[in-house]
């Protein structure tokens, strides 16, 4: 039986070899056909040389989470081809350069070769060339055997090279050669083929940095401090971007201050100092610059001054895997510095999300005058997702918070900075040069009382501090609520997730479901936790936390913060690097409920199907 | 330090700038440092230049990190918006701070162990940006809030107050703001007004980074005979450059000066500095003259001061990043947000 349109083909090759465009071409090509597709970049922290992969699922039904099980594997890593192997189905395909020898161990797959080499060796004289349109070489025979269209690749190659046409001519050839291969000298009846849909038509493929410096755009950031690291760079890349595009006026001037620093505390202290100022202002990082951050976190806390951090989470600890994904930054984010302190975390799960949350939090950050980290991942963050179009409604004004202006100050007698004049916890601040005599404070990082003056009466402290924990209380209405979801049925078990596993639980609860197993979804977008998230740990006997880190640190700030009795809530931890499949979720689902004996009396197991 | 409040009422023919405001009017807090502390010489100094130039209060931020020389902008401006940061950090506050409002002055209060330790990597980076501001560093040579441990500033074999030495090398600030590219470079004494204020009137006029080493004695910790940051060692082996004059855009230069002693400098905001130089010899336009004076003074066991460099070409961070005209943080949502009509542009990218 063909599988139209539902498989995984996997891409293996050297780091730093021109792969990486084409691999994308061969995607976005499967997207343009209109069928949901998921490419996942496994990139080493290199910049030549070692072994990187590429995977691509394409799923009819729009799974969007990665699934193991390779039905068609192009290797073309020397280095990597015996381990490559035992990742496909039995029944699959291994496509490889045949212009040198091959050992092959496996009898219960199909080997394709074709001579990308010899073909490029006979066709371009330059060794540069020989080297990147084997790839191109490659994707024309696999438009053959997958049945991709040809046209839209070549669309794509023309698109891709609009600013150096020379380029195009060479690279539709080899896209030829390969075509002609295959046409001549391959069996074209694979068991996995591609048709055209409409599936992803009014879709775009988007990945989420890209979003979140379109969303900083958008949320009216106009100063950006940042220190390179993997994977947030190409977040503020994308930003650079869209100010060269939407923020330079007719005299040519820029509409926003993006500065390089020299290390993440300084990146963020200049993200503190022009949101000080009035200037709505970010920085972008991931965990060893969370750890670098800290003291600064902590003044802006205490300082009450407004902040968007995006962390884009890798595997940890220390350097950790700076190419790989993971969650595992919760706890350091949630409660980041020494002393009391606390953040608000918001937790996009794909990167329309991460558009509308980073467009978000500049408002967040002004209403509630804290720091607000926005917690995306190296999965949303550096992978092309399919995701619907980007929406903005144009009645959006920015929400700057409580920030007296000068005609306020004429009127004022007894302002103070850190006065609780509403009853919310949330005072009024002033912008340096708003007024001749009144105003005027000092932003300390010292204990200070209700006019920012230094003190050390530690009962006036104390009554600061407690006001600041009312103002994160009051926080709860403007922050994104969590998204229940009910099982069909009634049931007693509850699984909680957020960000980028999102897709995997989505594709797993369908499994369960099939598998006649009803839980409730609760899907956590933002951190501190409101009253929903409570609830819906008192409504369930049995509730699962699935996140990607090997502390369940999720589950522990639930307990932490909502006073609840962890004996009944567990975890479904993948901490491996990987993004986390749906298989997985479900065997460690299962798992669970035979090794706890979940009681699950209310549940019948429906009638196997089969 | 006094714990008597500072009365609140002026006497009624102070002198007034052409704001109309008086000294009074520039003054913070009473200050808690010791008595006798070269940094309230700072303070006063900075009150009396910004009077000069009528600068209004509200239109400058006081920026400073931790430590004695950084509790000092409470003491002055208080009409002023402070930031008190975090350790070794005002260089990035201010730099975020001045991208979001270039239309103010940014005075950075900073002390040795705040800049030439903790705060050395900042320091240097701020400098290769240009950021215009005047950046001070009181410079004591000791840890005073934590008791007289040796900073990077004291100089080798000066010894602490217990009699031990400074076995390390010490850190020019001056020269290596000169190497990273300060437009504006000078060094002075907390106790020499004459030399100081002028500086500080120039410095806060010039576009660019403006830099001030200040050597500013600790009277508790570091003001002992065998310390090279006493007010008695300074006085000795002070070697001043020249002096400055700084005349305001609207004056007219009236007093007459010996010719070769006297050099016009034309600040970029219309007022004009005089130097009246001591040293014949030195080109305060050239790098490499400006880094030799230093280094030969400090071989000679001499602390030279005065203006040690000034570049001609005033240009800062705003300029190289070609940033709009208007502060950043005036910009609306219709300079800002390219609305629905660009993710149109946006979305069919990503098809």
């Amino acid at each position: 039986m063909t599988k139209v349109n539902d498989f995984v083909v996997k891409f293996a090759n050297v780091n730093g070899s021109g792969s990486a465009s084409a691999n994308l071409m061969f995607a976005k090509s499967i997207f343009r056909m209109g069928i949901p597709v998921t490419p996942k970049n496994i990139f080493p922290s290199n910049i030549q040389g070692l072994p990187t992969w590429f995977e691509v699922r394409i799923s009819k039904d729009g799974y969007a989470a990665r699934r193991e099980g390779i039905d068609c594997f192009i290797t073309l890593n020397p280095q990597t081809y015996q381990t490559d192997m035992k990742e496909i189905l039995p029944g699959g395909y291994l496509i490889y350069d045949n212009t040198m020898p091959r050992n092959f161990s496996r009898k219960d797959i199909s080997y394709i070769g074709i001579p990308m080499a010899s073909i490029c060796a006979d066709h371009y004289e330059d060794p540069r060339q020989r080297q990147l349109f084997k790839n191109i070489v490659c994707l024309g025979a696999l438009a053959v055997l997958l049945k991709i269209d040809l046209k839209i690749i070549e669309n794509l190659i023309k698109e891709d090279f609009e600013k150096k046409p020379k380029l195009i001519p060479p690279n539709i050839k080899a896209l030829q050669l390969g075509r002609d291969y295959a046409l001549e000298n391959l069996d074209r009846n694979l068991k996995i083929s591609l048709k055209k849909t409409r599936t992803t038509k009014k879709k775009i493929l988007i990945q989420g940095n890209e979003a979140a410096g379109l969303g900083c755009v958008y949320g009216g950031a106009t100063v950006a401090g940042w220190y390179p690291i993997t994977p947030s760079t190409s977040l503020v890349e994308a930003f650079q971007k869209y100010v060269n595009i939407f923020r330079v006026n007719d005299s040519g001037e820029v509409n926003a201050g993006i500065v390089q620093a020299e290390d993440e505390m300084a990146s963020v202290g200049m993200a503190i100092g022009a949101n000080w100022n009035g200037a709505r202002a970010f920085t972008a990082t991931s965990g060893p610059g969370i750890s670098l951050m800290s003291e600064f976190l902590g003044l802006a806390y205490f300082a009450e001054i407004p902040l968007v951090l995006f962390n884009i989470q890798r595997g940890g600890p220390s350097t950790g895997m700076p190419t790989r994904t993971q969650q595992s930054d919760i706890l350091a984010c949630a409660y980041a510095s020494h002393g009391d302190t606390k953040h608000v975390l918001l937790f996009p799960s794909d990167p329309k999300e991460c558009f509308e949350m980073a467009a978000q939090s500049f408002d967040l950050a002004e209403i509630l005058q804290t720091p607000i980290i926005v917690m995306s991942d190296l999965d949303i963050g550096m992978n092309d997702w399919v995701t619907d179009p980007l929406q903005w409604d144009d009645n959006t004004k920015f929400q700057r918070g409580k920030v007296l202006k000068k005609k306020d100050l004429d009127d004022l007698v007894n302002w103070g900075r850190y006065l609780d004049v509403d009853g919310d916890g949330i005072p009024y601040r002033t912008l340096p040069g708003t007024h001749e005599t009144k105003g005027s404070y000092f932003t300390r990082g010292t204990s200070h009382d209700a006019f920012a003056g230094y003190t050390e009466d530690g009962r006036i402290n104390a009554d600061n501090m407690m006001r600041i924990t009312k103002k994160f209380k009051k926080s709860l209405k403007f922050l994104p609520k969590s998204i229940r979801k009910k099982a069909k049925k009634d049931t007693n078990i509850g699984l909680i997730y957020f960000g980028s596993t999102s897709v995997a639980v989505d594709e797993a609860n369908d499994i369960l479901e099939d598998q006649g197993y009803a839980v409730d979804l609760l899907r956590i977008r933002s951190f501190p936790f409101g009253r929903g998230i409570s609830t819906f740990i008192d409504d369930h006997d049995h509730v699962i936390v699935m996140e990607q880190n090997r502390d369940a640190q999720m589950r522990s700030l639930l307990i932490n913060e909502l006073d609840k009795n962890g004996s009944k809530i567990h975890s479904i931890l993948n901490f491996d690097g990987s993004p986390v499949t749906a298989d997985f979720i479900v065997k460690s689902f299962l798992s669970l409920l035979k090794k706890n004996q979940f009681n699950i009396k209310s549940l019948k197991k429906k009638k196997s199907a089969a | 330090m006094s714990f008597i409040k500072k009365p609140s009422v002026h006497h009624p023919r102070l002198p007034k700038n052409e704001l109309g405001l008086t000294r009074r009017d520039y003054e913070g807090a009473l200050s808690t440092l010791c008595a006798g502390c070269g940094h309230d010489s700072v303070s006063s100094a900075i009150i009396e230049a910004c009077f000069n130039l009528s600068i209004p209060a509200h239109k400058l931020a006081k920026l400073s990190g931790i430590g004695c020389s950084s509790k000092t902008p409470t003491y002055f401006l208080n009409k002023s918006h402070g930031f008190n940061s975090v350790h070794g950090r005002m260089p990035s506050v201010t730099t975020g701070a001045n991208l979001a409002n270039r239309d103010l002055y940014y005075l950075g209060v900073s002390g040795d162990g705040d800049t030439a330790s903790i705060g050395l990597g900042q320091f240097c980076h701020i400098i290769r940006r240009r950021l215009n501001m005047l950046y001070i560093v009181d410079n004591n040579g000791t840890y005073g809030l934590t008791k007289g441990q040796f900073s990077a500033t004291n100089d080798k074999n000066s010894k602490s107050k217990k009699g031990e030495d400074n076995p390390f090398e010490s850190i020019d600030l001056a020269a290596l703001a000169i190497q990273l590219g300060a437009g504006f470079v000078a060094r002075s004494f907390s106790g020499d007004k004459d030399q100081l204020i002028p500086l500080m009137t120039a410095a806060l006029s010039y576009k660019g980074f403006a830099f001030i080493d200040i050597v500013s004695p600790c009277v508790t910790f570091n003001n002992h005979a065998q310390s090279t940051k006493s007010y008695e060692y300074f006085r000795e082996h002070n070697e001043a450059l020249g002096y400055l004059d700084v005349i305001p855009e609207k004056e007219e230069i009236t007093v007459k000066y010996a010719e070769g002693s006297s050099k016009e400098i034309q600040i970029h905001d219309g007022s004009k500095m005089i130097l009246h130089k001591l040293d014949k010899d030195h080109d305060p336009y050239s790098r490499s003259n400006s880094l030799k004076v230093l280094n030969e003074t400090q071989e000679d066991g001499k602390i030279v001061t005065g203006l040690i460099y000034l570049d001609k070409n005033e240009m800062d961070l705003h300029d190289t990043i070609n940033s709009n005209k208007k502060p950043l943080n005036t910009l609306k949502e219709s300079d800002l947000c390219p609305g629905s009509k660009g993710l149109d542009y946006v979305n069919d990218s990503f098809r």
